[in-house]
C-alpha cells in the first residue's frame, strides 16, 4: 500500500477515536451525576429560598433535560474554550484544572520516571541471574509493593522520613518554575524536594509490578532464536544485552507503561496527593464527587481524556520507534 | 589433525523432574573441507551436540564432559572470551527456523556488519561492503537495495540466505547448519543446499549438516552419523551407509524415505515414539521399537563396533552378521519391489 495514504488512513482513525473516547466519557460522566443524587443549588444556595433556587436553576441550565446540558457543555468548549464554572465557588473550571493539572503531572511523571529507574535495572538483572540475591529481594518487594495500599504506604512514608527523621516534607506543592511575589516556595530544588515522599510513594507501588514485567519480557527475549543467533556470531554479553534483547523487551513495557500513566496513576493519584495535602487533579476529584460538584468533575474527565488520547499517541510513536514491523505495516 | 575432533561427549541437563542426559558419550571427528551429516529424531541429540561444541549450552542447566577439540584447541571449559573468538569467526553456525534467528528489530545491514564487527578491527564502511559482497554471493538479489531492509521483509528462503551469509561473512573453517532447510519449502531447500554446496566448493568449508532429512545427507555429506537416544548408533561414508546399512534403526529410516528411484508399495514407518531422555529404557535406546530385539538388546548396551566390510563403518547392535546380512537382504528386496504398486 501506498506509504503516505496508509500514514493519512491512520491519522484519521486515531482522530476519530479520539473525538469517540471524548464524547463517550464526558457524556458517561453528565449520566452519572443524574443517576447520583446531588443538589446543586442547595451546594451553591445552602437551604436557600424557592425564587433564588429557581433563578439558579435556571442559570445553571439545570431546568432542561440532560441532553440538552451535555449538548451546553460541548458547545461551551467549541465557542468559549470554556468548562464551565464550578458549582461551589463560581471558579472557572479551566483555571482551576490549569493550576491543578502541573501538580498530578509533575506527581505521576516524577513518579514514573523513579519506578522505571528501579525497575529497569533491578528486572534485568533479575533476569539474568534468576534465584540470585537480587532476584529474591525483588520478589519480596513485588509483594510489598503489590500488597500495599497508597494510603498506607504514603502515611508510612509521611510518618518515618518526614515525621521521625525530618529528612523530608510531609505535605503542600511548590512550583516548578520560580514565581515572585508572595507565593512561598517555588524552584525546581524545592519543586523536587517537597514531591520526594508521593514520588516515592508512587514508585514503590508500581516498581514491583513493573521489575517482574521487565524480568519476565527480558527472559523471555533471552530465549529468542536471534540471541543465540547473536551468541553464534560471538557477541559478548554486553553488545547482546544492548542490541539484541533491550529493544525487544522494552515493547511490552512502553503498552503497560502507556495505559498505568492514566488509569492507575489517577487512581493512585487521588490518595497519595490527599495523603500528601498536594492539591491536584486527583484530590480534586474525590472531592468533586464527593459533593456533587459536576462542572469539576466533567473537566477533570475531560483533562484525563486528553492525556489518554496524547499518551495513547506517544505509546504509538514510540512503538513504530521500537519495532519496524509496526512503522511498515500499518 | 582433524579439524573438529568430539571425544566422549556426554551433556546432562538438569532440570526439575531430574537429570535428563540428551548426548551419551559421543565421539566423532571432521577433517577440513569435509562434510559430516548428523541424522535422528527429534531429541536424539544431534542439536544438544552441536550446540554443546558451541559452548551455546546454558552451564547454568547443563552439565557436560569429554572433549572438543577444534583445530587442535580444547574448548569445553575453555574460557569465554576464548570461545567468543571462536563462535562467528572459526566456527559459523545456521539455525532451523530463519523466521525467528534474525533479530526483527535490526537491518540486516546491521546484523551481517556486527558479525564482522565483532572479530576484525574495520570500519564500519568497511564491514559493509563486505556485507554486501557476501549478500551477492549467497544470490540475493538487488543486495545493494535490500541491505537496509528489516528481516520480516525477506521470504523464509532469503532470511535462510542472509543467516548463510551472516555464518560465512568471516569465512569460518567449519559451518554447523542445524536443520537449515526444515522449515523451508521444497524447492527452497533444494536452493539453499545447492548455495551450501556451491560455498563448500569455493571456500573449502568443512560443514556438520544436522538433519532428520536422509535425502538432505545423500546430497551434501561425506560421511555420516546416525544419532538415536543421545549416542551416535552408526557411522559411515555415505554411500557405504546407503549401500549396506548395519543395524535396525537405520533400516527403519531408510525404509521411510521416498525415493525416485523405487517404486515402493508404502512407506514405512518406524513405530513407537523416540525414547525418554529422562528414563531412557535398559540396554540399546532402540530396543522397545525394534522388531528383531532379543533377551541381550534389553540387558546391554551394544558397543560401537566396526562392520566386517570396513573398519571405517561402524554400527550398534546386539544381532550377529549373518542375521544382520539376511535381515537387511530381505528388507532391501521388499523396499524395491515393484509388486503390486499397479496404483
Amino acid at each position: 500500500m501506498d506509504e503516505g495514504f496508509a500514514l493519512t488512513r491512520f491519522v484519521l482513525r486515531r482522530t476519530f477515536w479520539a473525538f469517540f473516547l471524548f464524547i463517550v466519557a464526558t457524556f458517561v460522566t453528565y449520566v452519572i451525576f443524574y443517576v447520583v443524587p446531588a443538589n446543586p443549588v442547595s451546594l451553591i444556595n445552602g437551604a436557600g429560598g424557592t425564587t433564588a433556587g429557581q433563578h439558579l436553576r435556571t442559570t445553571l441550565h439545570l431546568d432542561v433535560p440532560v441532553f440538552q446540558q451535555y449538548w451546553i457543555f460541548v458547545w461551551n468548549i467549541v465557542r468559549h474554550g470554556s468548562l464551565g464554572y464550578s458549582f461551589l465557588d463560581g471558579s472557572s473550571v479551566r483555571s482551576v484544572l490549569g493550576r491543578e493539572a502541573p501538580i498530578t503531572g509533575s506527581l505521576i511523571l516524577g513518579g514514573a520516571v523513579l519506578w522505571l529507574l528501579l525497575a529497569i535495572p533491578i528486572g534485568i538483572i533479575s533476569a539474568i541471574r534468576p534465584r540470585s540475591l537480587v532476584d529474591r529481594f525483588g520478589m519480596i518487594f513485588v509483594l510489598i509493593g503489590v500488597s500495599a495500599p497508597a494510603v498506607w504506604l504514603g502515611l508510612i512514608l509521611a510518618y518515618s522520613f518526614g515525621f521521625k527523621l525530618g529528612w523530608t516534607p510531609i505535605a503542600d506543592y511548590c512550583n516548578f518554575f520560580p514565581t515572585h511575589g508572595l507565593t512561598l516556595c517555588s524552584g525546581p530544588a524545592r519543586w523536587a524536594y517537597h514531591l520526594v515522599l508521593p514520588w516515592t510513594t508512587f514508585a514503590l507501588l508500581f516498581a514491583a509490578i513493573y521489575t517482574r514485567m521487565i524480568r519476565a519480557s527480558v527472559m523471555e527475549t533471552l530465549s529468542e532464536d536471534y540471541v543465540r543467533t547473536a551468541k553464534a556470531k560471538g557477541a559478548g554479553s554486553m553488545r547482546l544485552l544492548v542490541h539484541h534483547v533491550l529493544r525487544n523487551s522494552m515493547l511490552p513495557v512502553v503498552t503497560l507503561l502507556g495505559l498505568d500513566l492514566v488509569a492507575l496513576g489517577i487512581t493512585n493519584a487521588v490518595w497519595t496527593e490527599t495523603v500528601f495535602n498536594l492539591h491536584g487533579l486527583g484530590s480534586e476529584i474525590g472531592y468533586a464527587a464527593r459533593v456533587g460538584n459536576l462542572p469539576m468533575a466533567v473537566g477533570i474527565v475531560v483533562v484525563v481524556t486528553i492525556a489518554v488520547i496524547v499518551l495513547n499517541f506517544i505509546v504509538d510513536v514510540l512503538y513504530a520507534f521500537l519495532d519496524p514491523r509496526i512503522r511498515l505495516s500499518t | 589433525m582433524a579439524l573438529l575432533e568430539v571425544t566422549d561427549l556426554v551433556t546432562r541437563f538438569r532440570t526439575d523432574d531430574g537429570i535428563v542426559q540428551a548426548v551419551s558419550g559421543v565421539s566423532f571427528s571432521l577433517d577440513r573441507g569435509q562434510t559430516l551429516g548428523v541424522v535422528g529424531e527429534s531429541g536424539s541429540g544431534k542439536s544438544v551436540t552441536f550446540l554443546t561444541v558451541m559452548g551455546l549450552v546454558d552451564p547454568r542447566h547443563a552439565d557436560v564432559t569429554g572433549s572438543v577439540r577444534f583445530d587442535g584447541n580444547e574448548l569445553l571449559g575453555a574460557s569465554f572470551s576464548t570461545l567468543r573468538k571462536i563462535r562467528g569467526q572459526r566456527i559459523g553456525m545456521i539455525f532451523q527456523d530463519p523466521m525467528t534467528s534474525l533479530n526483527p528489530v535490526k537491518r540486516i545491514g546491521w546484523q551481517l556488519e556486527e558479525a564482522v564487527l565483532i572479530h576484525n578491527d574495520v570500519s564500519r564502511s568497511e564491514a559493509r561492503r563486505r556485507s554486501l559482497e557476501v549478500l551477492d554471493e549467497v544470490e540475493i538479489p538487488r543486495a545493494d537495495a535490500r541491505i537496509d531492509d528489516y528481516p520480516h521483509q525477506f521470504s523464509g528462503g532469503m532470511r535462510q540466505r542472509v543467516m548463510i551469509a551472516m555464518a560465512l561473512i568471516n569465512q569460518p573453517d567449519l559451518l554447523i547448519a542445524d536443520e537449515p532447510t526444515t522449515a523451508l519449502d521444497v524447492t527452497t531447500q533444494a536452493q539453499i543446499l545447492r548455495l551450501m554446496k556451491k560455498l563448500q566448493d569455493e571456500h573449502g568449508t568443512a560443514i556438520v549438516m544436522i538433519t532428520h532429512d536422509l535425502g538432505v545427507v545423500a546430497e551434501l555429506a561425506d560421511d555420516a552419523a546416525v544419532m538415536y537416544g543421545g549416542r551416535i548408533v552408526e557411522e559411515a561414508k555415505v554411500q557405504d551407509l546407503f549401500a549396506q546399512p548395519e543395524m535396525p534403526y537405520t533400516w527403519g529410516l531408510l525404509g521411510s524415505l521416498p525415493r525416485a528411484d523405487i517404486t515402493a508399495a508404502r512407506l514405512e514407518q518406524i513405530p513407537g515414539q523416540p525414547p525418554s531422555l529422562l528414563r531412557p529404557p535398559n540396554g540399546c535406546a532402540f530396543n522397545p521399537r525394534c522388531a528383531y530385539a532379543f533377551d541381550r538388546c534389553r540387558a546391554e548396551l551394544p558397543e560401537l563396533r566396526p562392520s566386517p566390510t570396513s573398519g571405517e563403518h561402524r554400527f550398534r547392535c546386539h544381532l550377529d552378521d549373518a542375521d544382520r546380512l539376511r535381515i537387511w537382504t530381505a528388507k532391501k528386496a521388499e523396499l524395491t519391489s515393484t509388486e503390486g504398486t499397479a496404483a
